[in-house]
């Protein structure tokens, strides 16, 4: 009986459920199954299939040699931050204080806690157009805020429209986020799109984190951000990085630039957490943004070649699918199949050796939908074309077999 | 869209044209009739395959040679270097400025073939005043592909 108490006492303690019920991601569970199988063809990845370009991890490599190994200021080398602001003032003139307004973060994702954590208390609202890269939710829940989902539709290009959004505001309503050009769906925000959100920002006095990582990949004009409309500068986080512009997933490395009452608190937070970004990524990105820009329109032809390969040849082969203009994926349509996304991922993936990710991890609204990722070589999509143009073909025919 | 064409078929000669046409998101008629009038003009020359020999059981020797001539009159260098392209073994020849005149490269079975051809052939040509070669010893990268250690994905095979 006394022993019993014993080991009560020894039991370890409950965790934070705030942590422990947040639902790990929906992609991790597919990755399993695909890591059993070795010979899976992979449309899977959300990482660019480019190397860093030579001249930026030479960069770093010099740095390296010279024995630039020691911390930097908390808020990233100045030379990087000023770099930044003259990247963004080229591509939005909208300027910000190198000294005050910007910081380097360990990738993008790093931006995205530090926002959510800097702006909510406990039971504010979080607007999260969906589908969407995974990690806003629990970023949200972490903050002890109160994600609220938007389902985006393909009849609308999964563009976030006046009325969507109005529907979904509350008076708790804090931070609304802008995830364009977006992952999963390629989905973009245009000028117009844009102008037509700003007035209920304002009148409802939200916060905007506006993750723009893959800016740099836009396939109709130019890029917008919301940051260039009037009044809101000063209650925007403005969220980039060199993952995806620049092939450099594994460096780690992101920004955000906002006003500096809000930009103060997150540097705060980011100085008692992480310290400072690491410093060769640092030396290797300021190659990258001064002197990257050729290697960015390289690989942005390249993907935009593979884009309209892909959506050729779904066409063709009757898979249903808008043309998304950003980022390096695809999101087509399989409801007509009567699968559930991970259903036909899953069977693709046993039957074909494909994988690709089940639309629904990317929130509820991407049921029905799979994601493709066209990061990968023309011969390379070639070959999964094929065995998706057989796969499909195969469920048509089993289809029409049941009528 | 002549320009758009020959970038990408310079590296992949083997894309069909409606998959060209697909991902230039130009018509198929249209690009396919632009590469023949390109073939026609002299534009697009030739379909090779590129080939690692190291990495087969053939063994070939490659080298490369400077050559030193005295142009002739009136004829300056061309027609020196007609006679030098004749020949079988050269696979191409290239007028260079600088301390020589013309890199040769050329193609045998054995480093005794290649000697041959430049003392036999090469060597004894009356505008010839002197070569230099220079054996192959290993490629590393050619025609803009790298030939050593074909590159893996390393990516994870799925991620957000």
């Amino acid at each position: 009986m006394s022993e019993n108490k014993e080991q009560q006492r020894n039991s370890p303690r409950e965790l934070n459920p705030a942590i422990v019920n947040i639902r790990p991601s929906g992609i991790r569970k597919f990755f399993d199954i695909v890591s059993e199988m070795k010979d899976a063809i992979s449309l899977g990845v959300g990482e660019p299939d480019f190397d860093t370009p030579w001249h930026i991890r030479e960069e770093g490599i010099h740095s390296l040699e010279k024995g630039r190994t020691f911390y930097s200021s908390n808020a990233g080398l100045l030379e990087l931050r000023e770099a930044i602001s003259d990247y963004v003032a080229e591509k939005h003139q909208v300027q910000y204080d190198p000294k005050n307004e910007v910081m380097v973060t360990v990738g993008g994702s790093e931006a995205i806690d530090l926002a959510m954590r800097v702006i909510l208390e406990p039971g504010d609202e979080v607007l999260i157009p969906e589908p969407c890269y995974v990690s806003y939710t629990p970023c949200v829940k972490m903050a002890y805020g109160i994600p609220v989902p938007i389902a985006l539709e393909a009849k609308d290009q999964f563009r976030l429209t006046k009325e969507k959004l109005e529907q979904a505001i509350t008076e708790k309503t804090k931070i609304l986020v802008l995830p364009f050009p977006n992952n999963p769906t390629g989905g973009i925000m245009e000028k117009e799109d844009l102008e037509e959100i700003v007035p209920l920002i304002l009148k409802h006095n939200l916060y905007v984190l506006t993750d723009e990582i893959y800016s740099a990949l836009c396939y109709k004009g130019e890029h917008h951000s919301i940051i260039e409309f009037p009044g809101m500068r000063e209650r925007t986080v403005y969220i980039n990085g060199f993952s995806k512009a620049y092939a450099m997933t594994g460096w780690r490395l992101g920004y955000a630039c906002s006003a500096a009452p809000i930009l103060k608190q997150m540097l705060k937070l980011h100085q008692y957490a992480i310290m400072c970004a690491p410093t060769t990524s640092q030396y290797s990105a300021v190659q990258a943004i001064r002197n990257g820009e050729e290697d960015v329109l390289r690989m942005r032809d390249a993907y935009n070649e593979r884009r309209r390969l892909l959506l050729y040849h779904f066409q063709k082969m009757g898979l249903d699918c808008f043309e998304p203009f950003g980022a390096f994926y695809v999101f087509p349509c399989i409801k007509k199949f009567g699968l559930s996304s991970e259903e036909f991922a899953e069977r693709l993936l046993r039957e074909e050796k494909v994988a690709v990710v089940p639309g629904n991890a990317f929130g509820d609204s991407g049921e029905g939908f799979i994601r493709i990722s066209y990061a990968y070589s023309i011969e390379n999509l070639k070959l999964a074309l094929e065995r998706i143009e057989r796969f499909v073909k195969k469920l048509q025919e089993s289809n029409h077999g049941l009528v | 869209m002549r320009e758009k064409i020959l970038s990408i078929i310079e590296k992949n000669a083997k894309l069909p044209v409606e998959d060209l046409a697909a991902l230039l998101g130009e018509d198929p008629e249209q690009v396919g009739a632009e590469i023949k009038a390109m073939e026609e003009e002299g534009v697009i020359c030739a379909y090779h395959t590129l080939i690692n020999w190291d990495s087969t059981q053939d063994e070939r020797v490659d080298a490369l040679i400077e050559v030193k001539v005295t142009p002739q009159r009136g004829m300056g260098f061309d027609s020196i270097a007609e006679r030098i392209y004749q020949y079988e073994e050269v696979d191409a020849l290239y007028l260079m400025s600088g301390a020589f005149d013309f890199t040769v490269i050329v193609k045998g079975r054995t480093m005794k073939e290649v000697a041959n051809f430049v003392s036999m052939k090469l060597g004894p040509m009356e505008s010839v005043l002197s070569t230099a070669t220079h054996f192959v010893l290993k490629r590393y990268k050619d025609h803009g592909t790298k030939l050593v250690a074909p590159k893996k994905d390393e990516r994870m095979q799925v991620s957000p």
